[in-house]
């Protein structure tokens, strides 16, 4: 029977728009963006490294709490978030929050997030988001929810998530890929397949060639796109979006992507399980390199813009931090009141202890 | 005013809230067509279509996570997990998703489900069919528990349930689903959660319980009666958050107390109970609180499960201990 799983095997070929040296490889599908969207994807990915860098340095200054590093996956992150729409809906996970910040999360409400305030889950009125998801496939059950609401409710929105290679090694995965699937729901299920889940690589996650095909079993269409190139990541989550809003049911869309950095700023350490020749190897497939040839190519790029986007970003990185730090400490007593709707008489008790020793 | 079965009553709350509330959905394994495998959803897919009342495919953890989801689309989910057993395939999406929900979005969001279980000892159901695995969700901050024994208290308490804004577990004593009945008006009606209720006054001694042990907690009642003990019985109704004031007000009252609960020792709901007693009204003892409980073993599913559950004659013997003392 080894031909029936070589079949599925090969209807999963990586999907590519842009080459390794900047170019289109793939006329037919390059997607329908003018010059200024063009160059707005450029300069969000630009300014997504910078605050990765920045945010790294700060987390090591101790003013940052928990932070997951995403330089590597600019292409996969805001490719697919510039495709979607105000009113769609994110479920993201932990690394996912630049997907937050171009949807509307103010900077300083992600630097809160990491703090741990709880305003820094706030979403603004017009942002509809959950904070990042920390356990691996949780969010892709509550998207399969999301996405059946919406149908019920008749609207013309998708439920967005995302996990990365080891999620789909969960049973929240096939659980949410499947309901959604039986529901024909409108969902987009993202796996950013980074090849390492913390340190295990991806051929010892599973046994399947691509992480695309576990679509197969739950009989929704999947895709696998090169991560590193922003024009493939773009064009497919547009194509997956009009084809849940006209009641194709949902997609799965692997990404070929790679972290540069550790899986945490807690204490991880790569070089124990990853070699520099991987590194190297991956750092020339880098999404923002090629795009830049590109763009460059295309005459509508310059250094002296990207410097100006790096500039920019380092100013609004140091005004957002300073204001994280300035805003008032989340305290227990907000803790408390945020349990219940309404306090429960244990809770009433413990509120009235946490505000004297809180007053003190 | 009706006379209903436990079943009866609950499937007449879903009704009555499917009728008054659109957003209002009722899912879980085999509640459509079948009805339910305890017939608790009989009829209503018929009455309210299959957008309102769906079968979800076989997972509990993608029905925990669809509830989260149409909560935050504005749907008020109530799901059946098919036996409470099953639990444990979606106690991420119970215990560290639903209960932290209005932490996880700074009080935008809430998760307004219900989960409604059978559970309890007593029916001679397979293995991890019957388990009393209230006081793992019952030690979660954020979650409501919920267990009836009577089938008035049922149709009230869940209409609550469905309409509180916090996620709530209610679970349904397997054993009293058709054991008897009671009056159930059929207009709506609510009874607050978090609130016990005296199912028996008395002054000699305070019997604490909840679920089918109510009704063990009773029938000890009449027995101790004609030893001229006078006990008061205390049905929790809610056992997260547990309605403290009502326990203590008895307990100043009797200066005894014995804790029931059909689950195993160290399983959570009577050793709160207990703790708090200690703790606010250890002046008002004249002995200990003792506890009447399963063993801390496995549910004993099947030959060894009459002796394995705590019955009458155990709460007896324990409040003999407690006057005697």
């Amino acid at each position: 029977m080894k031909h029936v799983l070589e079949s599925v095997e090969s209807q999963f070929e990586m999907f590519q728009v842009l080459n390794e040296d900047g170019e289109i490889v793939n006329k037919d599908d390059m997607p329908d963006l003018s010059d200024e969207e063009l160059k707005e994807l450029m300069r969000r990915m630009v300014y997504t490294r910078i605050l990765d860098q920045r945010s790294i340095a700060l987390n090591r200054q101790g003013r940052l709490g928990f932070y997951a590093p995403t330089a590597g996956q600019e292409a996969s992150q805001l490719g697919s978030q510039f495709a979607l729409e105000q009113d769609d809906f994110l479920l993201p996970g932990y690394r996912d929050v630049p997907q937050l910040i171009w949807q509307g999360l103010p900077l300083y409400q992600a630097f809160l997030f990491s703090k741990g305030h709880f305003h820094g889950n706030q979403m603004p009125e017009d942002v509809h988001a959950l904070s990042p998801q920390i356990i691996i496939g949780a969010q892709y059950v509550q998207t399969a929810g999301v996405a059946l609401g919406m149908k019920l409710r008749g609207k013309k929105t998708v439920a967005v998530t995302y996990t990365g290679d080891g999620g789909t090694s969960q049973g929240d995965f096939y659980e949410g890929i499947n309901f959604a699937g039986a529901y024909g729901a409108p969902a987009i299920f993202f796996v950013q397949n980074n090849y390492f889940a913390i340190s295990v690589p991806v051929e010892k996650q599973s046994s399947t060639k691509t992480l695309a095909q576990k679509s197969v079993a739950a009989g929704i269409e999947g895709i696998q796109v090169d991560g590193m190139d922003v024009l493939a990541v773009y064009a497919v989550t547009k194509h997956a979006r009009e084809r849940a809003i006209n009641g194709d049911g949902p997609m799965l869309i692997e990404t070929l992507t790679y972290r540069y950095g550790p899986h945490t700023m807690s204490g991880d350490d790569p070089t124990r399980y990853r070699t520099d020749e991987l590194n190297d190897e991956w750092e020339k497939k880098d999404p923002i390199v090629r795009f830049r040839t590109f763009l460059e190519d295309k005459g509508i790029w310059s250094e002296e813009e990207e410097n100006k986007v790096v500039e920019d970003a380092k100013e609004d990185i140091k005004k957002a931090i300073k204001e994280a730090d300035n805003y008032p400490k989340q305290k227990v007593t907000d803790l408390i009141g945020n349990m219940y709707e309404e306090l429960p008489v244990n809770l009433q008790e413990q509120m009235e202890e946490y505000k004297e020793k809180e007053s003190k | 005013m009706a006379q209903m079965t436990m079943i009866k009553a609950i499937t007449n709350a879903l009704q009555t809230e499917l009728k008054n509330d659109e957003n209002v959905l009722v899912f879980g394994e085999d509640v459509g067509q079948n009805g339910g495998v305890f017939r608790a959803t009989e009829g209503l897919q018929d009455e309210f279509g299959e957008d309102r009342v769906f079968d979800t495919p076989l997972g509990e953890s993608g029905i925990g996570g669809l509830s989260i989801g149409l909560g935050l689309q504005g749907f008020r989910p109530v799901m059946e997990i098919q036996f409470f057993g099953f639990v444990f395939e979606t106690m991420d999406s119970i215990n560290g998703q639903m209960a932290r929900m209005r932490y996880r979005s700074g009080e935008a969001h809430n998760s307004p489900v219900t989960i409604r279980a059978p559970f309890g000892g007593g029916v001679h159901t397979p293995e991890l069919h019957a388990d009393s695995l209230e006081g793992l969700i019952a030690q979660q901050p954020g979650m409501k528990v919920v267990i009836p024994s009577t089938p008035y208290d049922a149709k009230g308490l869940l209409l609550s349930a469905i309409r509180d804004n916090d996620p709530v577990l209610f679970l349904e004593h397997m054993k009293l689903y058709r054991s008897f009945r009671g009056e159930v008006p059929e207009e709506e009606y609510t009874i607050d959660l978090g609130k016990a209720d005296v199912k028996r006054e008395g002054k000699d001694v305070t019997i604490v319980a909840y679920g089918a042990m109510v009704h063990s907690a009773l029938k000890a009642a009449d027995e101790l009666e004609k030893n001229d003990i006078d006990a008061e019985v205390i049905d929790l109704r809610t056992v997260s958050p547990i309605d403290i004031e009502t326990i203590i007000e008895s307990v100043e009252k009797t200066n005894h107390v014995v804790v029931v609960q059909e689950a195993q020792r160290q399983a959570g709901v009577a050793a709160n109970v207990v703790a708090e007693i200690q703790e606010r009204a250890i002046l008002h003892l004249e002995a200990p609180v003792l506890r009447v409980t399963a063993p801390d073993t496995v549910f004993a599913f099947s030959d060894a499960e009459e002796i394995w559950l705590p019955n009458e004659k155990d709460i007896i013997e324990k409040v003999n201990t407690v006057i005697n003392y």
